[in-house]
């Protein structure tokens, strides 16, 4: 599969200055790409543009030749985001945030080190870094061809940053997803990702 | 008793007292209507004693069924009313968010101009349009107590629209009556159920209002705002027991109903969770 963006410029409505503006790049499913830019470049607008969140203003993002908000149900571009804390519903408990992924194997939980007694917490009852783990597995569903990691590991400690770190290579590599990066990090996106991408020139 | 128990059982007793009293009262009151009506003029004008703790009236009718069978007619139409209103509120500020910016122009116009205009200016008119009575007071109040909630819920709804669980699940593949159901509604229930719980008081005082003025319930009906309105007359010969003991329940049951919603409040607040 191939993850195509062909000419895509893109602005917020308010202040009017271009975040994008003609870019394009191709991501392989075979692929670890890394994208690095200061803050505010559009790391996470790309992101969202990639996994259908936002439409382009121009230009077209392709999945397999077709447009990727064309995609109906599951989205086989998934993407983790950067707060945890946002990204699952405060009144539904872990066990069920799960569920709401596409058949998540129970081999990638606890590869992600959750434990059997948080499913039935609420997110209050969690860390940030034990969420960013739940939000990982849930990304990682069966159709899942596409991972978008937007800043996943900021909030972890180290030892927790490279584990999960080395479990994702693993996995995106065995099951062949492609795996687009972001990070401040340098020298971390320089030892997961195959191919760097600047958005600062 | 009350040190061994934490801050949600305190609520949780606090919700339940206030609901069996407010119940009771209710039963209480649609137990005694006909006695609420019996004349005997061999009683007549009694101040409050043991047999007749809130006294009799100059038609010599007792006062504590009286009063038990208007705060049980009030509160009844009260719920009903209330309980309709919640429901247009919800409709409408659902629909408010979610159908477009023509109908959230049109609802939100309509929202101002009713919080615009005075409340019992408006509920009188619908009253007295409907041909006054029970009818015409429960839609009154149903028609004019919505706005406030309407609002809320449209602006909540919002929100959740744009919040990054919902896009995901939508990203995940579930659908909009999904996300609907799992994700939008139980966080609009406690605003909803609040909302509903906080609106009886302002029902009932509204509809006792009315019906004191003279556009609400018949006077053959022992309402609040009858008794209340009917008493006037005899103030100022001293029977201060006919206005003093109605008005004093009614301030009660308007002060439960707003312990109860209170307490729901905190209680269905996740916040509160370890309290």
């Amino acid at each position: 599969m191939k993850l195509e963006l062909k000419n895509v410029s893109y602005q917020y409505k308010k202040d009017g200055r271009k975040i994008l503006d003609n870019f394009s790049m191709t991501v392989e499913d075979s692929q670890r790409v890394g994208l690095i830019a200061p803050s505010g470049y559009g790391k996470t607008t790309l992101c969202k543009l990639l996994s259908g969140y936002l439409t382009p203003d121009q230009g077209e993002i392709l999945l397999d030749g077709r447009p990727v908000s064309s995609y109906k149900g599951y989205c086989p571009v998934q993407m983790v985001w950067q707060q945890p804390e946002l990204a699952v519903n405060p009144r539904l408990r872990m066990k069920e945030v799960i569920r709401e992924g596409d058949e998540v194997e129970e081999r990638i939980l606890v590869e992600l080190g959750i434990e059997e007694d948080w499913m039935n917490r609420f997110p209050a009852e969690l860390s940030g870094g034990e969420l960013q783990r739940f939000c990982l597995a849930r990304a990682l569903g069966r159709r899942t061809k596409f991972l978008l990691a937007d800043e996943i590991s900021t909030m972890l400690d180290l030892i927790t940053q490279s584990q999960i770190w080395n479990f994702l290579l693993r996995e995106v590599t065995e099951r062949k997803i492609g795996l687009i990066a972001v990070s401040h990090n340098q020298p971390l996106l320089e030892k997961v990702c195959s191919s760097e991408i600047r958005l600062d020139g | 008793m009350m040190r061994h128990l934490n801050g949600r059982q305190r609520v949780l007793l606090g919700l339940i007292v206030s609901a069996v009293i407010l119940l009771t009262v209710c039963i209480g009151g649609a137990f005694c209507g006909d006695a609420a009506r019996v004349t005997d003029f061999s009683r007549k004008n009694l101040e409050p004693c043991l047999r007749y703790p809130f006294g009799t009236d100059w038609l010599g009718r007792d006062m504590l069924v009286r009063t038990l069978k208007g705060i049980s007619l009030s509160v009844l139409l009260g719920m009903a009313a209330a309980a309709v209103s919640a429901f247009i509120a919800l409709a409408l500020g659902i629909a408010a968010a979610t159908l477009g910016k023509t109908v959230d122009a049109v609802i939100s116009f309509v929202i101002d101009l009713l919080m615009g205009i005075p409340h019992i200016l408006l509920l009188i008119l619908i009253s007295v349009a409907l041909g006054k009575g029970f009818r015409g007071v429960a839609w009154g109040v149903a028609l004019t107590h919505w706005p406030s909630l309407a609002r809320l819920i449209r602006a909540e709804v919002m929100q959740l629209k744009e919040s990054p669980y919902i896009q995901i699940a939508g990203k995940l593949g579930k659908s909009r009556w999904y996300i609907a159901g799992k994700h939008m509604l139980p966080h609009l229930m406690p605003q909803f159920l609040t909302g509903l719980v906080l609106l009886f008081p302002h029902a009932i005082l509204h509809e006792s209002s009315v019906t004191f003025l003279g556009f609400g319930l018949s006077s053959e009906q022992p309402a609040i705002g009858i008794i209340l309105s009917e008493s006037m007359k005899y103030l100022v010969t001293g029977k201060w027991w006919l206005a003093l003991f109605p008005g004093t329940a009614l301030v009660l049951v308007v002060v439960l109903f707003y312990v109860a919603g209170e307490n729901l409040r905190k209680l269905t607040d996740p916040g509160s969770v370890h309290k």
